[in-house]
């Protein structure tokens, strides 16, 4: 007797309801299928119109994140084992607009993306040219900021983050961890920049430290701490641009 | 074609445990400001005289005061708990290409706690 | 470039926990169980000592009173906060007028109480 589970899914189809609903499916339970594998023989064997993002399967395109049981996670990376045999609920990642079952609008994201400027920023007449060489960096730069680099933005740090589910306004975890990958880049200067996005009251202000983005985290960036950081370092700029006003100006 | 804007409610916090959690934590600050409040009514009543000062003294000795005492005691124990556990994640160091271990850095200000909290107990009580 | 005031607020609410966690569990237990219960040396928080302590050293006062008054910033940064994140964002403003115009009174209640001694 071929062992079964339910997986009871967020359906969103605008174009025939204008609420949700939720449907429930039994799939198969295979000790070494995840939440993705069932999902896709859903899709495969039960109803071709369930919709949802998903791509390399291995946890580094970032693509497949969802709510599962109330927990931002990656669908290729929770095993269907873990929850056997209770219902697994299945829901498109929060604080997004959805556009159709399990698919969220991400727009939002990538224009916080866009606005941090996630390139070197060199300032005038710093550039190196191609005859001059490559910027020098050593091993021990390079893991002043390597953690934040490390980001396959899933977004699964702002489905956690409360703040943002209230306030979209919020620039957001990975926006943020990627500002300071970054201003800790010992070849980059484009910190003050960043710090229109970073400091304003939209930015890390808005953060209060609830520390779930780091927990939900796949690839252990710690934007948390990312944005703690930037609080000390911009707190440290406010004093010196308030007790030192006569200091050099950009 | 619309998109769907799911509402949030005011009761996010209560759905899981972690969120429950984070806030008890940031309630500790109420009972944080109680005992700031107790500590200026000591103060003030240090001067309105030794009468109202010994009244207030003999006050501390009665259920509701040492049942406030514990309730905030269980409360900012719990902030202290969670500043310290944080520290790591404000203070990053490194040597060379290291990280100095965040138990290290947490711990030091355990270390700390206990240096202060013995300094305080003896400047309060005995000296 | 100063984007935003908040730095002052989270500088303030920085001490005011780290004077909190540091210095508050002890003086608790002083004052709700071993002061009540008589476990420590004779009546030590009697008023001619505590009294002589405070007024003859202006570092007794200033000390006193920075414990008093940091921690209230402390609390009222995590409280504006705190209503914030449980939906009260469209009152931010005056949220934010009374915690931190909660903090600013204590400070001078406690300046004055401080200078009266």
């Amino acid at each position: 007797m071929a062992e079964t589970m339910q997986l009871e899914i967020f359906r969103y189809r605008p174009e025939k309801e204008s609420e949700p609903t939720f449907q429930t499916f039994e799939v198969p339970f295979r000790e070494d299928w995840v939440v993705l594998d069932a999902i896709n023989h859903i899709k495969d064997e039960i109803d071709g119109t369930l919709s949802y993002r998903w791509s390399c399967q291995m946890g580094v395109c970032g693509s497949c994140g969802m709510m599962i049981n109330n927990v931002p996670k990656l669908s290729c990376a929770v095993f269907l084992k873990d929850y056997y045999p209770d219902k697994i609920r299945i829901e498109p990642l929060t604080g997004f607009p959805v556009e159709r079952d399990l698919i969220f609008e991400m727009d939002d994201f990538m224009t916080k993306l866009t606005d941090i400027q996630p390139y070197i920023i060199r300032k005038e007449g710093e550039e190196r040219s191609l005859e001059e060489g490559e910027y020098i960096q050593s091993p021990a730069e390079l893991a002043h900021f390597k953690q934040y680099s490390m980001c396959i933005n899933c977004m699964l740090c702002y489905a956690a983050c409360p703040v943002y589910a209230l306030d979209s306004t919020f620039a957001g975890p990975a926006a943020i961890a990627l500002g300071q990958r970054y201003n800790m880049d010992s070849r980059d200067q484009g910190r003050d920049a960043r710090q229109e996005v970073i400091a304003s009251h939209d930015g890390i202000w808005e953060c209060t430290f609830v520390g779930e983005c780091s927990a939900v985290c796949p690839k252990h960036v710690d934007p948390a701490a990312a944005i703690q950081r930037a609080k000390v370092s911009s707190t440290v700029d406010w004093f010196k641009d308030v007790l030192i006003p006569w200091g050099k100006k950009k | 074609m619309s998109t769907y804007h799911r509402p949030v409610s005011n009761t996010w916090w209560l759905k899981r445990k972690t969120y429950i959690l984070f806030m008890i934590r940031e309630l500790t600050s109420v009972f944080v400001a109680g005992y700031c409040i107790f500590l200026l009514v000591l103060v003030y009543k240090l001067t309105q005289g030794a009468d109202a000062y010994g009244d207030f003294m003999a006050a501390l000795k009665s259920p509701i005061s040492v049942a406030l005492h514990l309730i905030t005691l269980i409360f900012v124990l719990y902030h202290t708990i969670t500043w310290f556990n944080l520290t790591p994640k404000i203070l990053v160091l490194y040597r060379g290409e290291e990280r100095i271990p965040q138990g290290l850095v947490a711990g030091t200000f355990y270390v700390g706690w206990v240096v202060v909290s013995v300094i305080v107990a003896w400047l309060v009580l005995g000296a | 470039m100063a984007k935003s005031n908040e730095p002052i607020w989270w500088s303030l609410f920085s001490a005011g926990g780290m004077v909190a966690a540091m210095i508050f569990p002890i003086l608790i237990i002083i004052t709700g169980i071993l002061v009540p219960f008589g476990l420590a040396s004779d009546d030590p928080l009697n008023f001619e000592r505590i009294h002589t302590a405070v007024t003859q050293n202006n570092y007794v006062k200033l000390i006193f009173f920075i414990v008093i008054t940091l921690p209230l910033f402390h609390w009222a940064h995590r409280f504006r906060f705190t209503l914030v994140d449980v939906g009260l964002k469209s009152m931010s403003t005056l949220i934010s007028i009374l915690c931190y115009g909660g903090a600013i009174a204590g400070t001078i209640a406690s300046a004055i109480v401080f200078w009266n001694i």
